[in-house]
Order: structure tokens, then sequence, then C-alpha cells
């Protein structure tokens, strides 16, 4: 539908305004809203405030990771809330069995998730949308069925997963680092990344052209669901308790922001890695922002809804 | 998401209505499934948990049940419209919400306020998306998905963050969710009213061909001259109409505007919308289905409450399930459909 309304331009002031503002708004936007912050905000500058923020957005920038490349080719995973907790609930489940073997367990489930939605949507040709929607509904009922309710532990290697800190910063933290490394490298540097940004691009060419299409796409759905397990588990670590429940609820939503927010076109074809992190950072920044200046929680989200809506509306005058 | 390779079959409009000769068997029966699948299997559900369950098939049961599932059967009127489209509307459970609490809050002017404002605030978002989608092109499931968070929050703002539950003050607002008419409450006598009304429009109007028209292919349907842009946004207005509708008689049967219920209700509606039959890529699919989907879900809840020792997050896995095999199926069906 997109290519449908969007008639040839010329490349006048607005569209190149609308091509810089895709390329460069999610940059420009955090760049400004951490002036405002350092100029208006008292205390934002304390490294105690910059560790909250940055241990806050770890799981959202780590689901949102998954999202970027599921985007990527052109798909959506709403299911990465739902597997969160999934992943929570195995922690719990199997804790008994030590650290390790939880979180491998986690893992596992968060990976099996994915491949679920892949293998709808790759070989049956399901629709992403829905495909993850019955996901999404499913999983959280499974982990909901494993753990019915709040379950506290106290373990110590996941204290130190979720707490500890290596040279000032926060585990959680460098891991999300580590990641957003990683996927950057598998995009732009291995064949696994070239071929999931021309699946993304054009399809059935693809297909001409003799790429795994398939195993492309179920590869993609099982990262995402492998780093959405991630996140859950490190959510959980960092409460020390699984509330299958509540975990995770709505992070499709952030990470679908995040992602669009950071310039990849939800028409597929391309990953913007370090986009989708300050994507992610936006929000979070924004949030902070606006409790730090005593607005409430209804004004963020209506916000972040302006913001997705701009986000996208520039990247409509780029496809053009 | 908007890239659909679109059969002949689903080009036409309103095909599903039709099951005309020179089809091969094959076809009919896939036809019959498609259309009439859900209907089929709320018949054999049914019957399955009359025959297992002693207290399932009770008059009481069965009204429980069509009461409790009669407001998603109303957003789902609006959402099977927009999805027949080609759209999707991620908006409804805010909008639901949303309605509830400026119902709840309206009612203390009176009857007549708690019913215009939250439907000429739904509405009016309802049909702001529409121009969204239809002037600029922008995939409808990201305006709906920033229509839902920006009524999440106008929602939190209303209620003071989500603190102050809103009480209905207004004896005749209450009785309009909670009255009795012939064993059914109002709700229910306005979802049947709704759905043959939907079912009039979608079927026997000009604007209902259109409908099928646009979300078969919107190209062909520019080219046929069909008005896309006025039917898309009617289109995101009736949802956003219905599911405002919806919220107000759920605030007025609980009579308080809760602010924390119909969250993630979008997904429950179109999960039903799809197990209805109607086709997530656009043109195809109806009302009938619409229906009978929602009430598969509430038979299912109301069968796991049965079994008792289960608990409802098994409904959601059942659910999930029933969702997942309803979609392969649907492949399989169009596969065999394009290969006859």
């Amino acid at each position: 539908m997109a290519e449908l309304a969007a008639a040839p331009r010329v490349w006048g002031g607005r569209a190149r305004l609308l091509a810089w503002l895709q390329e460069y708004g999610v940059y420009a936007s955090v760049l400004a809203l951490l002036l405002f912050n350092v100029v208006f905000t008292p205390h934002f500058l304390e490294v105690a405030n910059f560790r909250t923020q940055l241990i806050q957005v770890a799981p959202v920038v780590i689901t949102s990771l998954g999202m970027a490349l599921v985007i990527g080719t052109e798909g959506i995973d709403l299911s990465v809330g739902a597997v969160m907790a999934l992943a929570s609930a195995m922690v719990v489940l199997y804790l008994g069995y030590g650290a390790p073997v939880a979180i491998v367990a986690a893992l596992i489930a968060g990976a099996a998730a994915g491949a679920a939605g892949g293998a709808l949507v790759a070989h049956v040709g399901v629709q992403p949308i829905v495909a993850t929607l019955a996901l999404l509904v499913g999983v959280r009922g499974v982990a909901n069925v494993l753990v019915p309710q709040l379950t506290e532990f106290r373990n110590p290697t996941l204290i130190t997963l979720g707490s500890r800190s290596v040279l000032g910063l926060p585990l959680v933290v460098i891991v999300a680092a580590v990641l957003t490394v990683l996927v950057a490298f598998l995009i732009k540097r291995t064949i696994f990344g070239r071929q999931l940004v021309a699946v993304g691009g054009n399809r059935a060419a693809s297909r001409l052209s003799g790429l795994p299409v398939r195993r492309v796409l179920v590869t993609v759905y099982v990262i995402s669901g492998l780093l959405a397990a991630v996140a859950g588990v490190l959510a959980t670590s960092r409460l020390q308790a699984s509330d299958p429940t509540s975990l995770g609820l709505l992070m499709e939503l952030s990470a679908i922001t995040a992602v669009v927010v950071g310039g990849t076109p939800l028409t597929g074809g391309r990953v913007r890695v370090l986009g989708t992190v300050m994507g992610a950072l936006l929000i979070q920044l924004l949030q902070a922002t606006l409790i730090k200046h005593n607005l409430p929680q209804s004004w963020t989200q209506m916000v972040q809804a302006v913001i997705i809506l701009a986000a996208v509306y520039a990247a409509r005058g780029r496809r053009a | 998401m908007t890239t659909t390779t679109t059969t002949a079959a689903d080009a036409d409009p309103g095909t599903d209505a039709r099951c005309g000769p020179g089809m091969s068997r094959r076809e009919r029966i896939g036809h019959l499934l498609q259309h009439h699948g859900a209907l089929m299997v709320l018949a054999v559900t049914v019957v399955v948990g009359a025959l297992v369950f002693d207290s399932f098939a009770t008059p009481q049961n069965a009204a429980n049940i069509v009461v409790s599932s009669s407001f998603l059967a109303i957003v789902a009127i609006g959402m099977t419209f927009v999805i027949i489209s080609g759209g999707v509307d991620l908006s409804v459970g805010s909008s639901f919400v949303l309605a509830g609490v400026l119902a709840a809050y309206g009612s203390r002017y009176g009857l007549l306020v708690a019913l215009l404002l939250p439907l000429s605030v739904c509405g009016a978002i309802g049909l702001v998306q529409g121009l969204i989608v239809a002037r600029t092109g922008m995939a409808p499931f990201i305006v709906t998905l920033a229509g839902l968070l920006g009524m999440r929050g106008l929602m939190l703002a209303v209620s003071d963050e989500g603190a102050n539950t809103y009480l209905v003050q207004n004896d005749a607002f209450s009785a309009l969710g909670q009255a009795s008419f012939l064993g059914l409450t109002v709700p229910v006598w306005i979802t049947l009213g709704l759905a043959l009304l939907g079912g009039v429009l979608l079927q026997r109007t000009g604007f209902g061909q259109n409908v099928y028209a646009i979300g078969g292919s919107e190209e062909a349907a520019v080219l046929m001259g069909v008005p896309v842009t006025r039917v898309k946004v009617l289109v995101y207005l009736i949802s956003g109409l219905l599911a405002g509708l919806a919220g107000a008689l759920n605030a007025a049967r609980l009579s308080s505007g809760v602010t924390i219920l119909g969250a993630g209700m979008e997904l429950d509606v179109i999960a039903a919308v799809v197990i209805g039959g109607t086709l997530l890529t656009g043109g195809s699919g109806g009302l009938i289905g619409t229906m009978a989907g929602v009430l598969l879900l509430g038979v299912i809840q109301s069968l796991i409450n049965q079994i008792g020792v289960l608990t409802s997050s098994f409904q959601q896995v059942v659910s999930g399930a029933f969702l997942a095999l309803v979609v392969v199926a649907q492949r399989i069906l169009h596969r065999a459909q394009r290969l006859s």
C-alpha cells in the first residue's frame, strides 16, 4: 500500500529534510534531549543516574535488536514480550538444577518459540503478524500455566548477573552492548546478514537467485526468540523474581517503536543496528525527562505516539 | 506486510457470498471450510461440551457466554470491516478502555453525555487514523499502534494516571449495560442489531462491495473508480465508534470506568476475526464467521472453567494453538484452491 500511495516526487527541500530526518533524526533527537537534560534537569549528570537509565534500557535494547532483524525481512515479531515471560518461567522451573541449566533452558525455550513462529512464516506462508500473534497469546498462556503466580527466589549466580558491575559497568549493560556488536557484525560482515537484507528487500528475487529464503527467515525468528529470552533472563535476574503475567507485557510495542524510530523501514531490506539502540535510548530518555520534570506517564505515551508517526512519515518520504 | 499476492478469487468483491455453479467439488469444500469452518467447529465444540459436562448446556451458562462475549463481538464487527479492507486496527483495546473511563466520567452529566462523549472521542480518533492511513499511505499497523499508545496516554491523563476510577452516576445509563430483556442483557441485543446492520452494510450495499474491492486489490479498486480514501476513512471511523460503544456499554455493566481491563483486547479481537475465516490479507471474509469466532473463544473459556482444575491461563494456550491451527488450515485451503 505504501508504494501505491507514495507517488513519485521531485527531491525538493521537504523530501531532502525527511530523508535527513530518517537517517540522522534519532541521533539528533537523543543529542537534543541529552543537552536539554544537562541544562534543565538537576542531578542529571551524576553517574548513578546514567547507570539507572542504562540498566533500565538494556532489556529493551536486546529485544529491539531481534525485532530489527525480523523487520529487516519485512516481518514483525509480536511474541517477544511473551517469550520474555516464558524465559522467566523456565528460569524459575529449572533453578533447582543450578543457574546455568536454568539459563540454558530459558534460551532453548525462547529459540523454540522463535522457531515455531519462523516455521509458520517461512514454511506455511502465514503472515508474520498473525503467526506471532498466535504465539503471543499461546506462549504467555504456557508461561502462566508453568508458573501461575509471582515466584521469588534467591540465587547467587543470578544476583551477580542481574546486579553486579564490572569496571563500573553493570553486567546487564555489558551483555546488551556485546549483543549489539554481535548483531551489527552479523548484519555487516556475514553472508547471513547479506542474505537477510536481500530477503527483506525482494523475496522473489532472492528466491530466484537461489538464496535459502526459508532458512534465513526461520533463523531470523529464532534469533529474535533467543534475544527476547536473554532479555527475560536478565530482567528475572535483576528482580530475583518471576511473574509471567506481567513480565515483558507490551514489550513488543517498545521494541517496534525503538526499531521504527531508529530508521529501519517497515518495508524491509534494511537493518539499522545503532539506530535501533538509539531509538531505545531515545524512548528511555524521554520517559526519564518527563518523569524528572513531574510530567505524568500519560504524557510519555502520547509523545511516543507522535514520535512513531513522525518516524514512519519520514521513512515514507524516503521510500518515494 | 503490505505486499500481498492477490489471487483472482480474492480480488472479486464479495466472492465469499457466492458459491455458484462452475466450481469443482474440491473448490466448494474449500470455500465451505474457509467461510463456515468456525461455525462448524463451534457446533461440534458445543455438542461435545454438552455431552461431557452436565452444567454446560444450561440456559444460564449459554446466557453467560453470550453476555460476556457481546463486548468483544461489538469491537470485532468493526475490526472485520477494517481487516476486509486490507488494514488492521490495533487501537481498539485502548479505545475500549478510554471509552469506558469517558462514559463513567460523563454519566454525571446525564445519559446523553455518557454515550456521546466516548463515541465522539473514539470516533474522532478513528477518523484521524483513517485519514492518516488513507492519505499518507503509512502502514495501518503502525498508525494504529501510535493510536494505541496515544489513547492509552489520554486514558491515563483523564483518570489521574489510572488512580481515579469514576463511578457511573446515572441509573438510566447503568440500565443500558445491566437491564435484561427476554432473558438477555441489553448489550446482547445491541450486538445482534449491529451484527445484522453490519452484515447488510457489508453484503448488500455499494460501500460493502467497495470495502471488499479495496482489500482484494487496492490498485484495481483505484482503477475501477472506487473512492478509496473515503472508504478507508469510513472503515476506521466505524471501528473506532464500535470500540467506543463497546467500552461505554462495558462501563455501564460494571458501573465504573475500569482503567485496566481491555488492554490487549485488540489481540483477542483480531484472533476472533481470523478464526472466523476473514483473511488478514484483506478482500475476503464476513461477519457470520466473526460472530462464530467470538462465540468460539467464549465457549472455549466456558469449557475450561467447567473443567475447573485448569486455570484461565489454559484458555490462552488453547486460543493461541487454535489460532495457529486456523491460519495453517487457511493457508493449506488457499493453496489447494489455487492449484485446482
